[in-house]
């Protein structure tokens, strides 16, 4: 038996998070470098996986499969396809960004007896939550899935509930109420999705009777499985809405600005950059694939949805005065295009929607983690609080413009590359809705831009004017993350070539082929 | 006339008493209920002949003696087989000796000895003059508050006579899930009932609150005795039999032979349904269920923690046990009947308690809704009328049953000046204070809530699995939306716990003896175990998931 590479990347955090946790209250410094070692050996399996992945290759690569609850016919069974491969690297890479931007925000304050461990608990839930998503890109059960899905949220919300920004505009006590609110709403929404998936995963058992991906999609594709249309249309909807929740699509997006302005900007990354792509991944995964069918069936009304999150979340992004809520509605914005890059059914659009996700994930993890650094200078999250930071602090404007552009999607960034790639696939098949959608990229440009002038220009406010820039820890994390902006923005074929192949296989899952270009079919 | 001539006008000879047979008792098959009916009289004998100061140990190791031996005896005869090839009808047709009995006789005895550890801790409560107290009063009799009282607790008087009242408690319920007639049921159901209402009231602190908690319980239970038993008459004048499988068989239109006695009732479904409906009340009032659950909140906050949480797990255990076997063994020619009562009472239940918790402001009160929502979500899987149903709901009866223990086990070790403090506020900030205990009640808190990777989730999923093969779409569709407004409350306590601020009068953490730490961690290993290799479970649960009829 091969070396199990795809358990390894999970088992890896999962085993770091342990140990991180189990270090002594006075050797936080010990637990700091452990996680970081940790999450950096993660990388550098996810890069085996890399490379031993074989775009070309069958479907699903470095295939695992064991028994498990043979009860409930579930099965621990792993395996990747571009996509997850994809969004496995995207992961492992940036967890240790996360971990070093958040080297300091987990330090105690001399409140609490001598066994409370913050730093501790900070590091080990970082890691915990990596182990449970890097499963759930990898498990092709779909018990072993929702499990991993679903138990993410409990480190996540304790990773919001318990760490906020060292200084609050508001006082400690205001602080302390506002974080609690924004983990309870956080873990409400996606319990609630949770339960009502896992309702959906009952039904979806009792009809097919075995949770394996490979084997149900195979049963439906040759006829042997069927599911009447209405059941097939509730157990769809039953996934979509907990992908929905989790992704956020309108209206089911209102957990996320709390979440991630209430969350220290390293939490407020691993939620929008990493957990998310969890939601917008399991569409492409399980709904596509398992509910083909339905899956056109709504695209209507999905694309009608994901509009209105691309317009309404660039529109409230413009309105913020807070810069984590700013990033966090651009980020709604951002799922929108996203989603409806997936549900355009054409290989453009999800190739450009899963770019999307590992590009979106490199360029919030910069704005965020940049602004995370301002913030921790100047003790506010407020936007009218900062201006002139460009005289002080050159290299922290200049890294934080460049995410700003990134978020707008400039070209020659990275993400340039996958909104052109959705709107071309959007137009392509839904004409209307991709014109609309193209205001998103306007507003994008008024939002982005409006928070740097405010912030970074301007006259010098006299609490910045003493502000340091950038330190060497600051500058590791933030020059890595827009070297690579610009090199996938520049030359995006590696990450395309792994991602395309992924792609025609579930264009194929749901019967569609791209729409013939109008001139060839006038012919 | 003479004498005999006159007395044959009003009496007729009867046939001379030829022989009655002497019963045939398989004493080997009941050996796990006389084991621990012995160990009990045992006990009785201690409290009348032993010197006080050795009573509390002779009677912890007599009790745990028994119960290890009468488990050892479960296990000996599932091995020996009869809860599969052998399993057949003992005691002159009493006692089903099948599979759901001993998986749930299994159950009952490893939450009695959880549940005896929590009874026997005694390093909680501070030492009062010079001796080390549990949970339980000095002297019962004493009024509350008199004279008498106060010189029991100086003499450091302690109620020993708790742990025989557990072991008659047990024996109870060990009978009450494998009664194969109406009135070994009701028998084995006064058995187990008696002795907790007692328990109830014993009480060291807060003691007038315990001794309502009892009187509540006992009158209300008192009631559902008696409709029981009135139920049980009219099923007798329905079947001419309190046996199950006679009862069965009318109910299934095969009247073996009329007694002349009944040939006016025998065969009546007016009987069979009012009858029915009154025994299933008298089980549904000890699980629990909505509406008749009105006395858990109060029972759940008076009586003492331990006994609250071995009651909570135990006769939540047989009592769901006798449920089964009455629904499947005896009334399932009348299932398309009782389904439909039963998913009104299951809806209720599990969205009654779970948004009555949300309110809650005690943490036993939080804890009795909680499992009148989880009596619901276990009703879901009786509904089934499955094998797989039977198999669920034993899985979840096991799993939950030790995170009841364990989670009541951590409420009595918070406690401040007046005892447990089990009021939530008390508990804000106790993360910070107590990281570990807190952890561990949030291990319990995730496992009601039903998160994967912990036996709630294998158990919950297990019954809405078993229910929507049985067709009981709708039932899991409000079961998962119940769970979600469940979650609510279960997270509202870990929000306090971890992200509140301390207060600085909060309670301390008590450090309890081995044998509470023991019961906790075996709530806390079975939780893990259950939730993340829960695969050998539900294969005994499912070879044990066939009724003997």
């Amino acid at each position: 038996m091969s070396f199990p590479l795809l358990t390894a990347t999970a088992v890896l955090p999962a085993l770091g998070a342990v140990a991180t946790a189990a270090v002594p209250a006075a050797r936080r410094t010990a637990a700091k470098w452990l996680a970081l070692v940790a999450s950096l050996a993660t990388f550098v399996l996810a890069i085996a996986v890399l490379v031993r992945f074989d775009p070309d290759g069958a479907r699903y690569q470095l295939t695992e499969s064991h028994a498990w609850i043979s009860a409930f016919g579930v099965r621990y069974e792993l395996g990747v396809d571009g996509i997850g491969v994809a969004l496995v690297a995207l992961t492992a890479l940036l967890i240790p960004f996360v971990i070093l931007a958040g080297w300091h925000d987990a330090d105690p304050l001399e409140t609490g007896s001598r066994r409370w461990r913050p730093t501790q608990g900070f590091f080990a839930l970082i890691l915990a939550v990596e182990a449970m998503v890097i499963i759930s890109f990898e498990a092709t059960d779909v018990f072993l899935f929702y499990i991993f899905f679903e138990a993410m949220l409990i480190p996540l919300y304790f990773l919001i509930g318990g760490f906020g920004d060292r200084a609050h505009e508001h006082g400690e006590e205001t602080a302390a109420t506002q974080r609690s609110y924004a983990a309870v709403k956080f873990l409400l929404y996606n319990l609630a999705g949770g339960l009502i998936m896992l309702a959906a995963v009952i039904g979806l058992y009792v009809v097919a009777g075995n949770f394996s991906l490979a084997e149900i999609a195979q049963a439906r594709a040759n006829g042997s499985l069927h599911m009447a249309t209405s059941t097939e249309r509730w157990l769809f909807l039953g996934f979509f809405f907990a992908f929905a929740v989790k992704a956020p699509l309108w209206p089911l997006h209102t957990w996320l600005p709390n979440a991630m302005g209430e969350a220290t900007a390293p939490v407020a990354v691993l939620i929008t950059a990493v957990v998310d792509k969890v939601g917008t991944f399991a569409m492409l995964r399980f709904c596509l694939q398992l509910f083909p069918e339905a899956s056109k069936w709504a695209t209507p009304v999905i694309l009608v949805l994901a509009l209105i999150s691309i317009l309404y979340g660039a529109l409230l992004a413009v309105g913020q005065r807070d810069i984590k809520r700013l990033v966090a509605y651009a980020s709604i914005s951002h799922f929108g295009f996203i989603i409806m890059g997936i549900f355009a059914m054409t290989s453009q659009g999800q190739s450009g929607a899963t770019l999307y996700m590992v590009n979106h994930g490199i360029s919030t993890a910069a704005l965020l983690l940049v602004a995370g650094f301002l913030i921790s200078r100047r003790g506010s999250r407020l936007i009218a609080d900062y201006g002139g930071v460009q005289k002080v602090a050159p290299v922290l404007a200049g890294t934080f413009l460049i995410g700003g552009l990134a978020t707008l999607s400039l070209p020659g960034l990275a993400p340039f590359v996958s909104e052109f790639l959705v709107l071309v696939g959007t137009f392509t098949r839904h004409p209307a809705i991709g014109i609309i959608a193209t205001f998103g990229i306007v507003l994008a440009a008024l939002y982005t831009l409006v928070l740097y002038q405010r912030t970074m220009t301007g006259p010098v406010k006299p609490q910045v004017s003493a502000m340091p820039d950038l330190r060497v820890r600051e500058l590791v994390v933030v020059a890595p993350l827009i070297v690579l902006l610009i090199f996938l923005g520049v030359y995006p074929k590696p990450v395309a070539d792994i991602v395309n192949p992924a792609v025609k296989q579930t264009m194929s899952d749901v019967h569609q082929t791209d729409p013939k270009p109008e001139v060839e079919a006038a012919k | 006339m003479s004498a005999a001539v006159v007395h044959s006008l009003w009496t007729t000879a009867a046939d001379p008493i030829s022989k009655i047979g002497a019963p045939k008792i398989e004493y080997g098959q009941l050996s796990p209920t006389l084991i621990v009916v012995g160990a009990a009289v045992v006990g009785v004998l201690i409290e009348a002949f032993i010197p006080r100061r050795s009573r509390y140990y002779a009677q912890v190791f007599v009790s745990v003696v028994a119960l290890a031996a009468a488990f050892a005896a479960v296990v000996a005869l599932a091995a020996d087989g009869y809860g599969t090839t052998k399993a057949h009808i003992a005691a002159m047709g009493a006692i089903a000796v099948d599979g759901p009995s001993l998986f749930l006789q299994g159950t009952i005895l490893l939450a009695g000895l959880v549940g005896l550890f929590t009874f026997a801790e005694r390093r909680l409560d501070p030492a009062a003059h010079g001796n080390r107290v549990d949970s339980f009063a000095a002297q019962a009799s004493a009024v509350p508050g008199s004279d008498a009282e106060k010189a029991a607790v100086k003499a450091g008087f302690t109620t020993t006579e708790v742990f025989p009242l557990l072991l008659f408690a047990v024996a109870g319920m060990l009978i009450f899930p494998s009664a194969n007639d109406l009135l070994t049921l009701f028998v084995a159901l006064e058995v187990f009932s008696l002795p907790l209402y007692l328990l109830c009231a014993l009480a060291r602190r807060k003691r007038l609150m315990s001794q309502e908690a009892a009187v509540k319980y006992f009158l209300l239970g008192a009631f559902a005795s008696a409709f029981t038993l009135f139920g049980i008459a009219l099923l007798y004048g329905y079947a001419g039999s309190v046996s199950y499988a006679t009862i069965a068989q009318v109910v299934e239109g095969n009247v073996p032979n009329v007694d002349p006695a009944l040939a006016n009732t025998m065969g009546n479904d007016a009987l069979l349904l009012v009858g029915a409906a009154m025994v299933v009340m008298g089980l549904l009032f000890k699980v629990g269920a909505i509406p008749f659950h009105m006395w858990t909140p109060d029972v759940y906050q008076g009586a003492p923690t331990p006994v609250t949480g071995f009651m909570a797990a135990a006769t939540k255990v047989a009592a769901f046990g006798a449920l089964l076997r009455l629904l499947y063994v005896v009334l399932p020619g009348m299932r398309w009947d009782w389904r439909p009562v039963m998913w009104g009472v299951a809806i209720l239940t599990m969205l009654g308690g779970a948004i009555v918790a949300i309110t809650q402001t005690d943490i036993k009160r939080l804890l009795a809704y909680s499992s009148i929502a989880h009596a619901g979500f276990i009703l879901a899987g009786v509904i089934a009328t499955s094998k797989d149903g039977v198999s669920s709901v034993l899985f979840y009866l096991a799993a939950y049953s030790f995170v009841t223990i364990g989670a009541f086990a951590v409420v009595t070790l918070v406690r401040d000046a007046g005892g447990e403090a089990t009021h939530l506020s008390k508990w804000a900030g106790l993360g910070r204070r107590s990281p570990l205990v807190a952890a561990v009640f949030a291990v319990f808190l995730l496992a009601f809530a039903g998160i994967p990777l912990t036996s709630g989730f294998a158990g919950k999923f297990a019954v809405f699995k078993a229910a929507a093969e049985g067709g009981a779409v709708p039932l899991v569709v409000i079961g998962v939306i119940s769970s979600a407004v469940a979650a609510f409350f279960y997270i509202r306590v870990i929000v306090l716990m971890f992200f509140s601020e301390p207060r600085p009068e909060g309670p301390t953490v008590a450090v309890p003896s081995p044998l509470t730490m023991t019961a906790i961690g075996v709530g806390v290993a079975v939780t893990v175990v259950l939730g993340v290799a829960p695969q050998y479970f539900l294969d005994l649960a499912n070879q044990a998931g066939v009724f003997v009829r």
